[in-house]
């Protein structure tokens, strides 16, 4: 009879699950976590707090600021309002090319966000496939307008709730909506009262993805809307320019908009990030 | 193959890269040698260039660039263009540039002042201002006061980008106080936003009209409102090629490139 | 005022064709084995399932006629479901899941509330209304269930296995609750169920659904005392058999004969009971007119009771002894002799 392997007191008292990362993982890991904490690091490191307070209160920082975040909030609005039903239709009907729908409404969220605003310029524009109707009837476009921010912030945070929403109605039990049915409620009831409140966390979920998303936005708001304090220079047009003209600024403007995004993915991180198995709301 | 003698022949690969990367270098010292010692009326000019720009030097330097080479076979040029303010802060940042020629001197002593340059700025080329309008004039803009009036939508470059502040100049001397829907980066995002109908006017180099003549037109800034605006080049002080920097330099004030220049509607120096 | 069914409907390669009625003060229940179409059936009633053909009429008016083009969803049958799983809406409390059809239908907030409060004092639930459905015991919440469906004064209420989704300890006085509840109720009551003791306690006629057609209807006692569908006979642990009556004996299928004690005619089932079949390991001679060489399939021994069944030209289940079988040394694959007495199989008309 074989004598069994000695199993040492540490390796015998560790259960299987609540074990340590192998340590070539483990610092890989580390190295990832310093390779995303390094910018920040950075930022604070280079800031110049003595200025910080005058930056931050300057009327320019205010108006981009204000600026950013009444934008957002409204593409954040829109893209709620338009892409749940769209989520609505991808996750339940099954009509053909369906995957092909999917993937067009999901395309601005992999595409270079430049592309993304020539392409809204040349559809959206003055002489743009339907933007040349809009200005010969009512002598509006959107191209330099405040309008235009936000319609460019949509294109590209839209996706990011579609997705999110769409996976939410898949998950929903459905025979909840069919109690509903038989108990007198009419489809939009029903839809009110029982599917919204069961996809909750998922709306919630991507509605601040698509929000961080519309916060960010670059490429397209500068290509589509273009830049002028006040009107379509939000927070990363200002933080670019003032790159060039006082990086100090730069940099205060840009801790500002990490203070925000980072508060706001705290807050929610439980719904966010934690997800564990959705309640049948 | 064993393990051993994969990496072997791997690291003698690596050996022999950087090698043939610090002999072109060594080419280069031998070269600046060869030139001191003999006094050749062409000196021989060799490196690849990466030549800093402002934007409205885009159509003009493309033909100037193979030109050089031409008369410089050893020497190649890239050209990086955009507003003279985002160059000269990317050259601060320590972007490898060799020469920058720059649109305007205020950018040229933000190098200046930083000791950045390696020789002295030389003016090359003046240019002068007007206002862009689409083909065929749909607002009937006549003049610098007509930017002004209600409904037109103007753009204009970033008070920081030499276009920009030249712009600023001509609307104080004129008298005239314009909101612009937009503030580029540079001077061909101007040109773009007019030339595709999202824009009804806009201020920009004469030289940029000139480009685009059969999608915008021009609307003439009387002379004694408009500025003169002078195009100073000089290389990097970081710069591994400064006798080909001098070289280009002294090219682009030949009679070869001024004839470029001009047939593109710079004036002389 | 009646419901009348006739439910024909395609789903895959399952086909389903049942004709169903149920009047008011009577409690039908849809009786099969899983896959019989019971759920195919109720949800067509609900409205939850569009028939391909047929027609449903409540009270008279078409519910859905496909023949006509007519069908009225869900939401505006007056019709009531109980769901196997009550499907409670979680973030609602008792008090606002029973609301919740009153509220659907238009009815003012204090109204619904005030309605639905009876109603969970009607079913002894009153002070449990503002409690979320994940705090009630599986007997609550049928009750509350219940209460929602009734709630909205449905003229036939459907109930899909009402006690399945209950451990069997609370089954027993649950179903007792329900049929008290059940018997108030002055519409029609239609309930679906695998369980023969759901249909005998809560039902008074039962329709016995088998592979997507009815095999049978009447009252239980009537199903049970002539059984006409495997499932039933399976219930009652006795072997049923099917053939053409020709003179004495009843042809199957398979060509074997089955001598009756009555002469009989025309399609004829007949009832063997398992203590009837006698099994020897050679070929018997005796009185029996019914002998059969069969080949055993296999042996289930219940205390000192074994079940012993049989393939062979006239299949069956044959009840013997524990001292028996050990006499016997019977062993799957054994080959037997069956043997049953003519005056011990019962048959009646198909």
């Amino acid at each position: 009879m074989t004598r069994p392997a000695v199993v040492s007191t540490t390796a015998r008292h560790r259960r299987v699950g609540s074990e340590r990362l192998p340590a070539p993982l483990l610092a890989l890991a580390i190295v990832a976590i310093a390779f995303f904490a390094l910018p920040f690091i950075g930022l604070l490191w280079k800031a110049p707090w003595s200025e910080a307070w005058s930056i931050l209160t300057s009327p320019g920082a205010r108006t981009a600021l204000r600026l950013s975040i009444y934008c957002s909030l409204w593409s954040t609005a829109l893209a709620t309002v338009f892409g749940v039903p769209l989520a609505w239709l991808l996750a339940r009907v099954a009509f053909p090319g369906r995957g092909l729908v999917r993937a067009l409404c999901t395309l601005s969220m992999v595409l270079p966000p430049v592309v993304a605003g020539v392409a809204l310029f040349y559809a959206l524009g003055r002489r743009g496939l339907v933007g040349q109707y809009l200005y010969r009837w009512t002598g509006y476009s959107l191209p330099f307008t405040t309008a235009g921010v936000i319609v460019a912030q949509t294109f590209v945070a839209m996706p990011f709730l579609v997705i999110a929403v769409e996976a939410a109605f898949r998950q929903q039990d459905t025979r909840y909506e069919e109690a509903a049915r038989t108990l007198g409620a009419s489809r939009w009831y029903t839809f009110r009262r029982v599917t919204l409140p069961a996809i909750r966390p998922g709306l919630v979920a991507g509605a601040v993805l698509a929000w961080a998303r519309a916060l960010g936005e670059f490429g397209a708001t500068i290509t589509f809307a273009g830049n002028f304090p006040g009107r379509t220079q939000t927070m990363p047009l200002a933080i670019y320019i003032a790159n060039e003209v006082d990086p100090d600024e730069a940099i205060i403007l840009s801790l500002i908009l990490i203070a925000i995004s980072f508060g706001v993915l705290v807050a929610l991180r439980d719904r966010f990030l934690g997800g564990g198995s959705p309640q049948p709301v | 193959m064993t393990r051993t003698s994969r990496l072997f022949v791997a690291a003698l690969a690596l050996v022999g890269l950087v090698a043939a990367g610090c002999g072109s270098s060594n080419n280069d010292s031998s070269a600046t040698t060869a030139a001191a010692a003999t006094i050749a009326p062409t000196p021989k000019v060799t490196g690849d260039l990466a030549v800093f720009a402002a934007t409205s030097l885009t159509a003009a330097f493309n033909q100037i660039g193979p030109a050089f080479t031409k008369a410089n076979p050893d020497a190649k040029v890239t050209f990086s263009f955009n507003g003279s303010s985002t160059l000269v802060q990317n050259i601060k940042d320590g972007a490898p540039a060799d020469v920058f020629a720059s649109a305007d001197q205020a950018n040229m002593d933000k190098l200046t002042s930083a000791s950045l340059n390696g020789s002295t700025p030389v003016v090359f080329a003046k240019n002068k201002l007007a206002i862009i309008v689409p083909k065929g004039n749909p607002k009937g803009i006549t003049g610098v006061a007509d930017l002004a009036k209600p409904g037109t939508k103007v753009v204009l470059c970033q008070a920081q980008v030499p276009c920009g502040n030249y712009a600023n100049q001509v609307l104080e001397a004129a008298n005239v106080t314009v909101t612009p829907v937009s503030q580029t980066e540079n001077v061909g995002q101007v040109v773009t936003a007019v030339t595709t109908g999202e824009a009804d006017a806009g201020i920009v180099y004469v030289t940029d009209v000139q480009n685009v003549a059969d999608k915008a037109d021009a609307v003439d800034i009387p002379d004694d409102i408009n500025v003169v605006a002078r195009y100073p080049a000089a290389s990097v002080k970081d710069s591994k090629h400064q006798e080909a920097d001098a070289a280009f330099i002294s090219f682009l004030t030949g009679s070869e490139a001024r004839a470029i220049l001009e047939k593109y509607g710079f004036e002389a120096p | 005022m009646t419901l009348e069914a006739r439910l024909v409907r395609t789903l895959g390669r399952f086909e389903l064709d049942v004709e169903l009625e149920a009047k008011p003060g009577e409690v039908v229940a849809l009786l099969g084995p899983n896959g019989a179409g019971k759920s195919t059936a109720f949800r067509c009633l609900a409205g939850l399932l569009p028939l391909d053909g047929g027609r449903i009429t409540l009270d008279g008016a078409p519910l859905d006629d496909p023949g006509a083009d007519v069908f009225v969803p869900p939401d505006e049958r007056p019709v009531g479901v109980v769901f196997q799983d009550y499907l409670l809406f979680p973030n609602l409390t008792a008090l606002e899941n029973v609301a919740f059809g009153l509220r659907a239908r238009g009815l003012a907030r204090s109204e619904a509330r005030a309605r639905a409060g009876s109603w969970l004092e009607r079913v002894g639930l009153g002070d449990h209304a503002g409690h979320r459905p994940r705090a009630l015991s599986g007997g609550q919440a049928q009750r509350v269930a219940l209460a929602r469906a009734l709630a909205t004064e449905p003229r036939l209420l459907l109930l899909d296995e009402p006690l399945a989704a209950l451990d069997v300890g609370t089954r027993g006085g649950v179903r007792r609750d329900l049929r008290r509840h059940l018997t108030t109720f002055d519409g029609m009551r239609l309930l679906v169920t695998h369980d023969p003791v759901d249909a005998y306690a809560l039902a008074d006629r039962v329709v016995i659904l088998e592979a997507g057609r009815v095999a049978q209807t009447g009252t239980l006692a009537e199903v049970t005392a002539r059984p006409r569908s495997r499932y039933i006979a399976d219930l009652l642990g006795t072997n049923l058999l099917r053939g053409e009556g020709r003179g004495g004996a009843l042809v199957l299928v398979t060509g074997a004969g089955v001598v009756a004690a009555e002469p009989v005619t025309g399609p004829t089932f007949a009832v063997v009971p398992p203590s009837a079949v006698a099994l020897y390991l050679t070929q018997p001679v005796g009185s029996p007119r019914n002998v059969w060489p069969s080949r055993v399939v296999d042996v289930d021994q219940q205390t000192d009771r074994v079940r012993v069944r049989l393939e062979g030209p006239v299949p069956l289940v044959a009840e013997i002894t524990a001292a028996a079988l050990a006499e016997l040394a019977l062993q799957a694959g054994d080959r037997v002799w069956a043997a049953v007495k003519a005056t011990e199989i019962a048959t009646y008309p198909a």
